[in-house]
This record gives structure tokens, C-alpha cells and sequence, in this order.
């Protein structure tokens, strides 16, 4: 034990959010095992086998079955929690519309890893872009730390009386969630008071008060549903806001709706989810050292996407690169791009935008990457000329 | 930016390597230390090929990619110098540590080191047999890399051996690990 009953850890990215889940000791958790998040589960079930929580662990035969099972876990009032990757989740898919649109705060950790076919367990973000327009709350992490910090925070958010909508955390297959590396734990009872107690509201098992769950509604009100959907939706910046406030006071550590890097007075910046961030990082002081004003802006809150104030923050660079780890076929650029892009158009002298697609199925993103990227935007931020919208890097071509 | 200790392994599935740069992270964590310890996943084979790394600063690490430019490489497996080029991207004051019975001289020449790059040898794998009755290196190889790094005392080590091994395996098992580490840390050859 450390100050505060903090513990500084040397620890994988799937290590600590079992470590989350642990302290959180969900009612329920339902999980069918793939890789790279089999981890999870994998020490969570020997938790629950070891008594070190109170869950009740559902093994079911596909995670089809795992999210359906979380859904009518937490129709039933239970606080509940899982994990998945990839394939996986594509699996879920159905199921994940149902626990957004049945309003349960359902979280849970998404090991980004990319589709099939071809057969690749490595990391990238097809997973977790396919799903994001599913009516669940996306937290992006870059390392072991944020994936704890986020999973923990997830639970606030997703339980919060205003939003009682489903979370998914996402850290990078592999690059983070088989990585060791320092990071520090809360104690138990922090976590525990965190939290809080769970609150149901409307419970299946409430035999004294029945409800309906999942009722037949067509033309006369289904519109007025969905857009109450976005109502809520618009509402979760300000609560994941308000926990990353009490987060602050229990771990130090500060979070936003998205982190700025040396971006107040950059004329280049980066955008990038996730562990490729760090490595950018590292970059742009190396171009600030040169004395060229670079930054980064990593977003955090991936659904709902912060439009006005990712707008906001870039709308003063030159010219700005949003990295893509995943592909949108026959869109013309990668999903980030998209979002970023539709934050930046209010501004009519906003940067200059370009896009680039990396990391594929895990290729490594290296410092040459970024260094290659950041020259590009600091020609093009002196010549106002962009040569090519959108291209891959680190591609055999 | 604070100075970053950068470490390649190679080995081959089935010797430990991962859990040597698991275990040699954890040791150099005390004092405040940031550290990294990560395997390159490939199709997990015993006897194939693997490279694992460590990074070890005293500033927060940012990086997620594999190391290109080795401040340290440490072989597991001196077959590997056969078929791999260990040397890759090792800049001129880089440490290289080698489990072979040879005299670090020869493997020097082998390895067409640079006169300004250090080569070390320790019989890891006779280390290994001797203490734990089998020919698993990865003891000794931590033993020898905190001495050639110097980042990392051997108490400090003894104890995160006694840690991470005393979750699995049994007293004797554990002994025989310490007194792996301890030999691998005063056998190691310079030349």
C-alpha cells in the first residue's frame, strides 16, 4: 500500500479491468471467452470461483447469448458488466440495440481487435466503430491506467438516474491489453464508495410493481422513442464530466470529453484514438523541440461525439490529420475522420484536413509514422495545398 | 524527456522470455520507475522464434511500439543468431548478452559487433539445469541483465522472482530459481 491506500502495479491492460470489475463486484456478468479479451474473464471467473466477489457468472454459448443474457440480467435490476472483442461483438450486435434502446447500464470492455475475414487477433478499431452508432456511451483508452480509470468511471456514467444507457470501454487488442506496464490501483473501499450502490429503476423481479420490458411500438410512437434516445444521449457530456470531476478528487488524475496535447497554441495537430496517442505524443515534443508548433487532441467520449467542442479546440490549427485505425469501404474517409471532420465544418476558417488510414489488424503505428504525418502538415500548413486527402499508411502498396 | 532504457528479447516459445522481461519490469518498477514489458504475439508455437521487450524510465512512457533501437538485447537462445540478425537497429553503445557456453569473444566476432558495443555470454542454460534440473534460461538471462544494466540490484530481483514464481510453482521449484538468478548474476562474462 502506497499513499492513500493507492498501489503502484506493473500490470496488463486486461489485468486492470479485472482489477476494475473486482472491486465494482457487478450482480451479474455474462461472457463468452475470445481473444484478446478472454483475459478478462478468464481472472474475473477465477474471482468469482475464489469468492473474492458476489457476482453471479453466467458461461454461455456465444456472446449472442452473453449480451442477451446482461440484458435480462439488468432488466431484472442487477448491476451488470462483460467483455468482448472483434468477432464478438459483431455476434452482439443485435442484442446491443436492444440494450441501448431498453435503456440498461449494462458496461462493458471492448478488447478492440479487427474483423474477419481475414482471420486477425490483433488490434484495430473495426469492432468498435461498427458499433458506435448503437446507442451506446463509447469510452476510448489509452493505456492500462485510462482502461481502469474509464471501466470504473463507466459504471457512474451508465448508472446515472439522467442517462441509464449501456457503456462500452475500448483499449487497443494486444498493444495495451497483453502489455505490462506501470499503473496504479485504487483500494477497494475508494472503488466501492465510487460506485455506490446500485439503483434500479422499474426491475423485472419486482413482482409488486410488474412492468413490461421490450413492447411491439410502430408508426403511433416508435419516432418519439428514438428521439427521446437522442435526448439522453445529449445529456452524457455533462455527467461523464461531472464523474471525471469526482474521479479527480479520489485518483488525482484528470479526465475530459477528450485530451488536448500542446494543442492550445499548435498550428499542426494530430487526431487519434486510443495507444497510438501516446506514441504521438512522444513525436510532437520531438517537433516542438524543432521549434514547429505541433499538438494532439485524442478523443475520449466517442459516442456521443463532443461535435461543437472538438470543433471548438481545432478550429485554430492550420491543418490537422485524423488517424484512422479502421476502414469505412466505400466511404470516402475513416470513421473518425467523418466525426472530426463534422466538428470542424461550422468553422469557416477552420484547419485544413487530411486522413490517413494505419494500423490495420495490428500493424505497428511507429514514431516514423507520425514524424512522416507531421512534416506533411507542416508543408501544408505553409503552402495552404493539400496533396492527398486520404491514404494508408504503412501499407505495401 | 527522461532517458529510456530499451530492451529486445529473443528467445523461443516455451523458455520463459516472456516472463523474464514480466519479471525484470517488475523489479525495476521500485524507486518510482515507469516500465513496460510486452511479447511480440504471433502464432504461439514452442521452439518458434519470439522477440519480447522492456522499457524502463523514470519518466512516464508513452510510447506502444515495439523497440527498434535496443539499448540492451539479450538472447535466450544462441541457435537464434543462425537465422536472426539480433544486432538489428542496436546502436553503437548497445549491450548485448548472450546465453552460450562460448567465450564472449568468439560470440563477439559472430556477431560482428562494433568495438564500442559490449558483449557478454553466461552458460544460462547449464545454470538452469544445475539449479531447476531443466534447461529453462530465463532465470540465470534476469540474473545477468541486472547485472550488465545496472538498473536493478539482486535483492531486488531475488525478490520478484520469489513473488512471481511463488503464485505457481513449489519451494524447490523457487530455490532453484533464486540460486538460477544469483549464479546468472555473478557468471556473467564480458569480452
Amino acid at each position: 500500500m502506497g499513499q492513500n491506500g493507492k498501489r503502484v502495479v506493473a500490470v496488463t491492460g486486461n489485468e486492470a479491468v479485472a482489477e476494475a470489475m473486482r472491486q465494482i463486484n457487478p450482480d451479474v456478468c455474462a461472457a463468452y471467452p475470445i481473444t484478446p479479451a478472454t483475459d478478462i474473464m478468464q481472472r474475473f471467473t477465477s474471482f468469482v470461483s475464489n469468492g473474492k466477489v458476489k457476482t453471479e457468472m453466467v458461461l454461455v454459448e456465444s456472446e449472442h447469448s452473453a449480451m442477451s443474457a446482461c440484458v435480462g440480467a439488468s432488466a431484472a435490476g442487477g448491476r451488470v458488466a462483460t467483455a468482448t472483442s472483434s468477432q464478438g461483438l459483431a455476434l452482439m450486435w443485435e442484442i446491443l440495440f436492444i440494450a441501448s434502446g431498453t435503456r440498461l447500464p449494462i458496461v462493458m470492455s471492448l478488447v478492440n481487435r479487427a474483423l474477419s475475414a481475414p482471420l486477425n487477433i490483433h488490434g484495430d478499431h473495426s469492432d468498435g466503430m461498427g458499433a458506435r452508432d448503437c446507442g451506446w456511451i463509447q469510452l476510448w483508452s489509452e493505456n492500462a491506467q485510462e482502461s481502469y480509470d474509464n471501466m470504473i468511471q463507466a459504471f457512474r456514467i451508465a448508472e446515472h438516474m439522467d442517462i441509464r444507457m449501456p457503456a462500452m470501454v475500448c483499449l487497443d487488442g494486444f498493444i495495451i491489453s497483453h502489455s505490462i506496464e506501470r499503473m496504479e490501483y485504487l483500494d477497494d473501499e475508494t472503488v466501492k464508495n465510487f460506485a455506490g450502490e446500485f439503483k434500479t429503476t422499474n426491475p423485472l423481479l419486482d413482482i409488486e410493481n410488474p412492468v413490461s420490458y421490450g413492447p411491439l411500438i410502430l408508426t403511433d410512437y416508435y419516432m418519439e422513442y428514438r428521439r427521446a434516445h437522442a435526448e439522453v444521449m445529449s445529456k452524457v457530456s455533462k455527467v461523464v464530466l461531472d464523474v471525471a470531476k469526482d474521479f479527480e478528487k479520489i485518483s488525482g488524475r484528470k479526465y475530459g470529453l477528450f485530451e488536448t496535447y500542446r494543442l492550445e497554441d499548435a498550428e499542426i495537430g494530430l487526431v487519434v484514438l486510443n495507444s497510438a496517442a501516446g506514441t504521438s505524443k512522444d513525436v510532437v515534443d520531438e517537433f516542438r523541440n524543432r521549434g514547429i508548433k505541433a499538438g494532439l487532441l485524442k478523443p475520449r467520449l466517442y459516442r456521443p461525439f463532443p461535435y461543437e467542442e472538438i470543433g471548438e479546440a481545432l478550429k485554430h490549427l492550420k491543418a490537422v490529420c485524423v488517424l484512422d485505425r479502421a476502414d469505412a469501404f466505400g466511404a470516402s474517409y475513416g470513421p473518425l475522420f467523418m466525426d472530426i471532420a463534422s466538428g470542424v465544418y461550422p468553422h469557416k476558417n477552420g484547419p485544413l484536413l487530411i486522413n490517413k488510414i494505419y494500423g490495420l489488424g495490428g500493424r505497428d503505428y511507429l514514431p516514423e509514422h507520425a514524424e512522416t504525418v507531421l512534416a506533411e502538415l507542416a508543408e501544408i500548413a505553409k503552402t495552404g495545398k493539400v496533396k492527398t486527402l486520404r491514404e494508408y499508411i504503412g501499407v505495401r502498396e | 524527456m527522461a532517458e529510456i532504457l530499451e530492451i529486445r528479447w529473443h528467445g523461443r516459445g516455451g523458455q520463459g522470455t516472456v516472463t523474464a522481461a514480466k519479471v525484470f519490469a517488475d523489479a525495476c518498477l521500485s524507486g518510482g520507475r515507469y516500465v513496460q514489458a510486452f511479447p511480440e504475439y504471433g502464432p504461439e508455437r514452442s521452439g518458434a522464434p519470439l522477440r519480447a521487450y522492456n522499457r524502463v524510465s523514470s519518466g512516464e512512457l508513452r510510447m506502444h511500439c515495439p523497440v527498434l533501437k535496443p539499448n540492451i538485447v539479450a538472447v535466450v537462445d544462441a541457435t537464434l543468431l543462425d537465422s536472426i540478425n539480433v544486432m538489428d537497429g542496436a546502436p553503437d553503445d548497445a549491450l548485448v548478452l548472450v546465453n552460450s557456453a562460448k567465450d564472449p569473444k568468439e560470440i563477439r566476432e559472430r556477431l560482428k559487433a562494433k568495438p564500442s558495443q559490449k558483449v557478454f555470454t553466461v552458460d544460462a542454460t547449464k545454470i538452469a539445469v544445475d539449479c531447476i534440473g531443466r534447461a529453462m534460461p530465463n532465470s540465470p538471462m534476469v540474473g545477468s541483465l541486472a547485472k550488465i544494466s545496472g538498473v536493478v540490484g539482486l535483492d531486488q530481483i531475488l525478490e520478484d522472482v520469489q513473488k512471481s514464481f511463488g503464485k505457481k510453482f513449489s519451494q524447490k521449484i523457487i530455490d532453484g530459481n533464486l540460486e538460477a538468478v544469483k549464479r546468472g548474476y555473478g557468471e556473467v562474462k564480458e569480452g
